[in-house]
């Protein structure tokens, strides 16, 4: 027979102050698992949506990034004859031949400088995303003018509008800002490719090149062609392949928080068992009453079991609302791939706090064990007597 | 002082209770020591060698990925207060597979008749130098480098360009030591310069430079950075260190994520330690009751139970900050490739900081049980039954 659940609900509001200690404790835990597991999960966010399905990245032979990536236009011109590439409405190949290169920008805390990526793109760059102007306009070809996308402006005065940013070989007026959704162009600015390639002395070679296939099945036979063209001496690959690699972006803070949250669960678990042991001893002549009206020792081991765990899913539900504070907030992390900044949301999900409940748990499970045989081994008379 | 066998006898009472206090303290204390330790790898970084302190490391403003012209070395070697100046390009390049982290090092491209004056730290044979100086294909590793990929003298190693479009085939001429521990090949510029297109064959992404004095580089960096300000390549000239450092603001608010987790363990401990002492007064009740019979002051009770909290926390923290060191050494010896961690030490200011922040905690965790303690009046002390 097992004894109720009120029984060790009403025992944990009884020692309220002992419980709240605890579960904090390990709420604190959980807290810092969750905040970390949302920030990775808000930049792989970030990449998994600036990736466009049809949509085939070609870099030069070899090449991982689009930073350090060369394309030159004469290739250009051939890799769009090839015929998986979808056509626009006038009839032109959905190609756009794009530079990528990085600048400094001061933050707000001027004290520091960081990187930003540039991007040069002819209007099909734009054609081939799903971006919009949310304040001020386009570019115009042809002139020294840059979008900038919204997390940039909000992050670098700089970068307002209608201010004036120095790279390549002068002044560049920031003449829009753009909204890409979540993805990771939100981080970059977009100027005018000839202008940009003239400031980097890149006329012939741009970075990179964004296809659009036909179709979905189009895909995969568009990447091999392209890979297989001794000609040509390029790596062509999925967008969202490409973007997805760059998720290892946020490795350094994800192992360093999982790594501290494992030796902080450690500690909140001995902390936990710390509590039970003192539930278990103070209630010694209750647990030889229950003895005496026919609890078995397994059920009293369940119970105080239980009862850990209750504890230490107290402390799980407090984690994860210790870490909602942070949902939504902006963050950003160096991008090792382009070696400028990408910003992103903290996500705190469902899928994010589960872990940390299940971790809480789990916690519990290691801090309870003991206590609860302890308790279930205690001798009906002696129990009573220690009291 | 005289309470000392007191507190000793009380909190051995509960052994099984202060054992596992002292676990879970000493567990977070590991935390924060080691917290604390990265924390000052990253933003003060280990001090400077006089090597170091000596050197500057001259870019372009904007980015480090945007070029100097080559006729700036000249111009920086006239400054008064240099000694040296040599190109110092990075070379990204892939070794052999570049998925495997394995294969990461710094290959730079550096004038061999200057390498060794700037970097006065380096130990080397002096005919493995003289040879290095003689071979326009040449290179020389770090030791620690050499070891981990099993090079050796003489080694042939292809280096496939990526930013530049060479691949460089270079021989191993020399191999040396650096008390940093930077796993880096250095080899010949003039090769790489002879490989490249004329387009790009003058331009050079840094430049480190060699102050005659270290007093001389504050002085000397402005002088470089004021004597380009209007140029078309404006530069920014910092000490090593600096740099390190802006490239750790890199990695993201590490700053504030770093001093939030501290933040949440030491909260922890206070937690953990605050609860463990007031389930120890708790019991005690009665017998504080009779302590107070006895003639016990409500200060001199304060004193014992905070003087108890003080003692286990600070042997949590001592346990701590042994756990911490060794944490450090292990991740000093396994760990490949980041640098960082490869200097991560438990100074002597950091095991202070940790055991202070231990007798703190321990003292404000009994504050509240110890004051309860000390308030409450002789006769219902005695009437408690716990």
């Amino acid at each position: 027979m097992a004894i109720p659940i009120a029984y060790n609900l009403r025992n944990l509001v009884v020692r309220k102050t002992t419980t709240l200690m605890t579960a904090l404790g390990i709420g604190l835990t959980v807290a810092v698992l969750v905040a970390d597991l949302a920030l990775v999960n808000g930049l792989k966010q970030a990449f998994q949506s600036t990736g466009q399905p049809l949509d085939v990245l070609v870099l030069r032979k070899g090449g991982t990034a689009e930073l350090s990536s060369a394309m030159s236009r004469t290739v250009y011109q051939e890799l769009k004859t090839n015929p998986g590439i979808a056509r626009d409405s006038a009839g032109q190949p959905m190609a756009s031949l794009e530079m990528v290169a990085v600048i400094s920008l001061a933050g707000i805390d001027s004290s520091q400088v960081m990187s930003i990526a540039v991007r040069g793109v002819d209007p099909i760059g734009r054609q081939l995303r799903d971006i919009h102007v949310v304040d001020g306009r386009w570019f115009q070809p042809g002139r020294r003018e840059v979008v900038v996308g919204r997390s940039v402006a909000s992050r670098y005065p700089e970068a307002h509008l209608g201010r004036q940013i120095r790279f390549g070989k002068g002044l560049w007026t920031v003449v829009g800002v753009m909204d890409a959704g979540q993805s990771a162009f939100n981080s970059e600015i977009w100027g005018d490719l000839n202008q940009i390639t003239s400031d980097f002395n890149r006329q012939d070679t741009a970075s990179s090149v964004l296809l659009r296939a036909a179709d979905a099945a189009a895909v995969p036979a568009l990447i091999n062609s392209l890979n297989d063209d001794r000609r040509l001496n390029v790596t062509a690959m999925r967008e969202q392949t490409y973007y997805d690699n760059q998720t290892n972006a946020g490795a350094p803070l994800q192992i360093l928080g999982i790594f501290v949250s494992i030796i902080m669960a450690v500690g909140s678990s001995f902390a936990a068992m710390n509590t039970m042991f003192a539930a278990v001893s103070r209630r010694a002549t209750e647990i030889g009453t229950l003895r005496v009206l026919g609890f078995s020792r397994f059920s009293i081991l369940t119970s105080f079991f239980f009862e850990s765990l209750l504890l230490a899913g107290i402390g799980g539900v407090l984690g994860c609302l210790l870490a909602l504070p942070l949902n939504g907030m902006t963050t950003a992390v160096g991008n090792f791939t382009t070696f400028s900044e990408i910003a992103f949301h903290f996500r705190v999900t469902p899928g994010v706090m589960m872990p940390g409940v299940i971790f809480a748990l789990v916690l519990g499970a290691a801090g309870g064990l003991l206590p609860a045989r302890s308790a279930a081994r205690k001798e009906i008379l002696s129990a009573l007597r220690e009291g | 002082m005289k309470y000392l066998p007191l507190i000793l006898k009380n909190s051995l009472r509960n052994r099984k209770r202060t054992s596992l206090t002292v676990a879970s303290i000493a567990v977070s204390f590991c935390l924060l020591g080691f917290l604390l330790a990265m924390y000052r790898v990253l933003f003060f970084g280990n001090d400077p060698t006089p090597a170091q302190a000596l050197r500057l490391f001259t870019h372009h403003r904007v980015s480090l990925s945007q070029p100097m012209p080559a006729s700036y070395e000249a111009k920086i070697a006239s400054v008064p207060g240099v000694k040296a100046v040599t190109v110092w390009q990075w070379f990204g390049g892939v070794y052999k597979d570049a998925r495997d982290p394995k294969n990461f090092f710094m290959r730079m491209a550096a004038e061999p008749d200057k390498v060794f004056s700037i970097f006065s730290e380096l130990q080397i044979p002096e005919d493995q130098k003289l040879a290095f100086q003689h071979d326009r294909t040449g290179c020389i590793a770090a030791k620690a480098l050499v070891d981990r990929l099993g090079w050796k003298l003489g080694q042939h190693i292809t280096i496939a360009g990526d930013i530049f479009p060479v691949n460089l085939e270079l021989t191993l001429d020399g191999i040396f030591d650096t008390p940093d521990h930077v796993e880096m090949l250095v080899f010949n510029h003039a090769y790489l310069r002879e490989s490249l297109p004329p387009s790009i064959r003058d331009i050079v992404s840094a430049y480190l430079v060699q102050a005659q004095a270290p007093e001389d580089v504050p002085r000397v960096a402005r002088a470089i950075d004021t004597m380009f300000e209007n140029s078309p390549a404006p530069t920014k000239s910092e000490t090593e260190r600096a740099f390190q450092l802006s490239f750790v603001s890199f990695l993201g608010n590490l700053k504030l994520f770093l001093m939030a987790l501290c933040g949440a363990v030491t909260f922890t401990i206070l937690l953990v330690s605050g609860n463990t002492l007031s389930m120890a007064v708790r019991e005690r009740v009665r017998e504080i009751g009779i302590l107070k019979t006895l003639g016990f002051t409500s200060g001199a009770i304060l004193g014992i139970i905070l003087g108890e909290a003080g003692m286990v926390a600070v042997t949590g923290g001592t346990i701590g900050c042994a756990l911490a060191a060794g944490m450090c050494g292990m991740l000093r010896r396994s760990v490949v490739g980041v640098q960082y961690l490869k200097v991560l030490h438990l100074t002597p200011g950091i095991v202070a900081i940790t055991l202070a922040v231990a007798l703190v905690i321990g003292i404000v965790s009994a504050l509240l049980p110890g004051a309860r303690a000390a308030r409450t009046p002789i006769v219902s002390s005695l009437r408690y039954t716990g």
